[in-house]
């Protein structure tokens, strides 16, 4: 250790600039972005995993269209996918972050700057939302490309759909995270969100294909909402009837985005009242 | 011996007015503070003293403004740490008792992070250099040495060249030598200004270091004052063996309160030097060797027990010392 007269020279050392919302968010998501890159079993999950699904869930789709002709099974590959990644990226590679930070008392520590809690969650789901954006974005452009999908019918749809479903999904992990133990947990915790949002939310069985009133309780699920405005933005259609134009979309997408806008909010109370920011011991 | 400076409020950095927590409600609940005045004037060094579960740490959290008082009121330059933590924040720096750094990220990764999230950051260097870790910078947090993860915490801590510092137990874990390096490290920043709070279970770093403490116990404050004023009045203290057959009866000491268990002696004197001579004389004149003779002044160990013990008798009937922290634990989740 140094002595006084170490401390007292660099008294006059140079001085950091404030401190911004935007510079603690870059600071948070570069540090977690590190730990993401050196945690193997996360990034396999982050990166492989949604991707080794799309020959599983091409061959759902394609099985489903023999008895249910005119089934788009190209472009629903895509928005699956783009699901999946959501799901995996997002929300299960964040409920993993948050309770491992927990655990570690990062978060504790972190509360004692000058970091907001909103900032805190925030800054660290900046990887994981980063990657999964990128991810969405070489698969919708490579997909479309090797698949020659039509060009979306309605991109602000599709970005609200992106958006809604980033942010639902955020709120969601920072919920399961309060009921995960342990990072290894996670696996056993997240499994009712994912096998929702990938079962019941139009992914692997798009709602046109399932009876009636099956359909209609799937789009009141949490995730369904803002997975069909993605369907919706790219297609034209939630399936539930024939495509439209641009003006169309917007009254289809009219109760996806209400009831999409019910479980955001239902998922950040939750946040709100369940988080936890310390283990318990 | 120092004394006291009186105490004009203008002056005092830390406030804290009739402070009460309570974790929990009815009969489950558990009221760890329990009506805590303090004030810490600006550029002095305030030790938080107390038994497990006195509510040291407890308090520490509302003068941190990590979570809002039951009732009372906390003052930090001015501001309510907790309603007005965007204006208090970036002037104080807080370690708290256990870590909370990312095992993956290196010193340096660690350091980098954390001056993005602080205002006014001295360099990353700067601050590892202060608390020794310099060399250290390539390495994984998870691989230092538990005093090592002390020490990140305390640079952490003074990164933003912080006004008030908060220390929750700084030194718990430190070998001998680097203890004795915080110690200097902590007297340099209160000669350089800046106002120090800290929590300790080591008597000897309050008695080195606090220019006023406070003695914490049932989630109240019993004695507060310079190590001099807590020290005053309680009386030195003086033990021996006497040999097997002294042949002779103890003396009589003036103002001295003698206790003898088998062959060992303890005096109890307000008077040491007047004590000792006695004693000596004694033992002298009648040709007895006393083993393993100990004399010493009050310490604010001994002062420390004492009011622990008295204020222990006092205590209305509660919970055991252990429920602070369980309580604390299990509610910190629906505390926000």
């Amino acid at each position: 250790m140094t002595t006084a007269a170490t401390s007292g020279q660099t008294a006059t050392t140079a001085v950091g600039p404030q401190s911004t919302a935007a510079r603690r968010l870059l600071s948070l998501g570069r540090a977690e972005a590190t730990l993401l890159l050196r945690n193997r079993t996360a990034l396999f999950t982050a990166l492989l995993l949604p991707l080794l699904l799309i020959a599983g869930r091409r061959n759902m789709l394609k099985q489903q269209a023999e008895s249910h002709p005119g089934l788009d099974v190209d472009t629903l590959l895509i928005t699956g996918t783009i699901g999946g990644i959501l799901a995996f990226v997002v929300y299960y590679n964040l409920t993993a972050a948050y309770v491992a930070r927990r655990n570690e008392l990062v978060l504790k520590r972190l509360r004692t700057g000058e970091a907001r809690d909103v900032e805190i969650l925030a800054g660290t789901a900046v990887p994981s939302v980063t990657l999964a954006l990128l991810m969405c974005a070489v698969v919708s452009v490579g997909g479309a490309a090797a698949l020659k999908l039509s060009t979306p019918v309605n991109p602000l749809l599709l970005a609200a759909g992106l958006a809604l479903s980033i942010g639902t999904m955020m709120a969601l992990a920072a919920v399961s995270s309060a009921f995960t133990k342990t990072v290894e947990t996670a696996g056993i915790t997240t499994l009712p969100v994912l096998l929702i949002s990938q079962f019941g939310s139009g992914l692997l069985i798009p709602l046109e294909v399932m009876p009636p009133q099956l359909a209609d309780f799937c789009r009141l699920l949490p995730t369904t909402p803002a997975f069909q405005l993605i369907r919706i933005g790219w297609t034209g259609t939630d399936g539930s009837a024939a495509a439209t134009g641009f003006a169309g979309t917007w009254s289809t997408a009219a109760p996806h985005l209400v009831t999409g806008a019910v479980w955001l909010g239902l998922a950040v109370w939750g946040a709100v009242r369940y988080f936890r920011w310390e283990s318990r011991r | 011996m120092e004394t006291s400076q009186p105490f004009r409020s203008g002056d005092s950095v830390i406030e804290v007015t009739d402070l009460h927590r309570h974790y929990g409600t009815g009969t489950t609940g558990y009221h760890a503070v329990r009506g805590v005045d303090l004030a810490v004037g600006r550029g002095e060094l305030f030790a938080l003293l107390g038994t497990n579960g006195a509510g040291k740490t407890s308090t520490m959290e509302l003068i941190e403004g990590l979570a809002a008082p039951t009732g009372g009121t906390v003052r930090v330059l001015g501001h309510d740490p907790h309603r007005e933590r965007s204006a208090v924040r970036p002037r104080i720096g807080i370690m708290l008792q256990e870590g909370g750094f990312p095992g993956d990220l290196t010193v340096a990764e660690t350091g980098r992070s954390w001056a993005g999230m602080t205002s006014g950051a001295r360099p990353v260097e700067e601050a590892l250099e202060l608390v020794g870790l310099g060399h250290r910078r390539g390495v994984r947090v998870k691989q230092l040495s538990g005093g090592e993860r002390r020490r990140l915490d305390l640079a952490m801590a003074l990164l933003g060249r912080p006004e008030v510092l908060f220390l929750d137990e700084p030194s718990t874990g430190l070998d001998p030598e680097a203890r004795a390096a915080v110690w200097r490290l902590v007297r340099e920043l209160r000669a350089q200004g800046t106002t120090v709070l800290l929590t300790t279970h080591y008597l000897e770093e309050a008695e080195e270091l606090a220019d006023r403490l406070a003695i914490m116990h049932g989630g109240q404050v019993v004695t507060t004052g310079t190590v001099a004023e807590v020290i005053a009045g309680r009386p030195s203290r003086v033990s021996f063996e006497l040999p097997e057959y002294t042949g002779t009866a103890l003396p009589v000491l003036a103002g001295a309160e003698i206790t003898v268990d088998g062959r060992k002696v303890t005096v109890q004197t307000t008077g040491l030097q007047r004590t000792l001579f006695d004693l000596l004389g004694w033992a002298q004149q009648h040709g007895i060797a006393l083993g393993a003779l100990d004399a010493r002044s009050a310490s604010l160990e001994e002062a420390f027990l004492a009011i622990a013990s008295e204020a222990a008798h006092q205590a209305p009937p509660r919970s055991p010392a252990t429920t602070a922290r369980t309580a604390r634990r299990r509610l910190i989740g629906s505390a926000r």
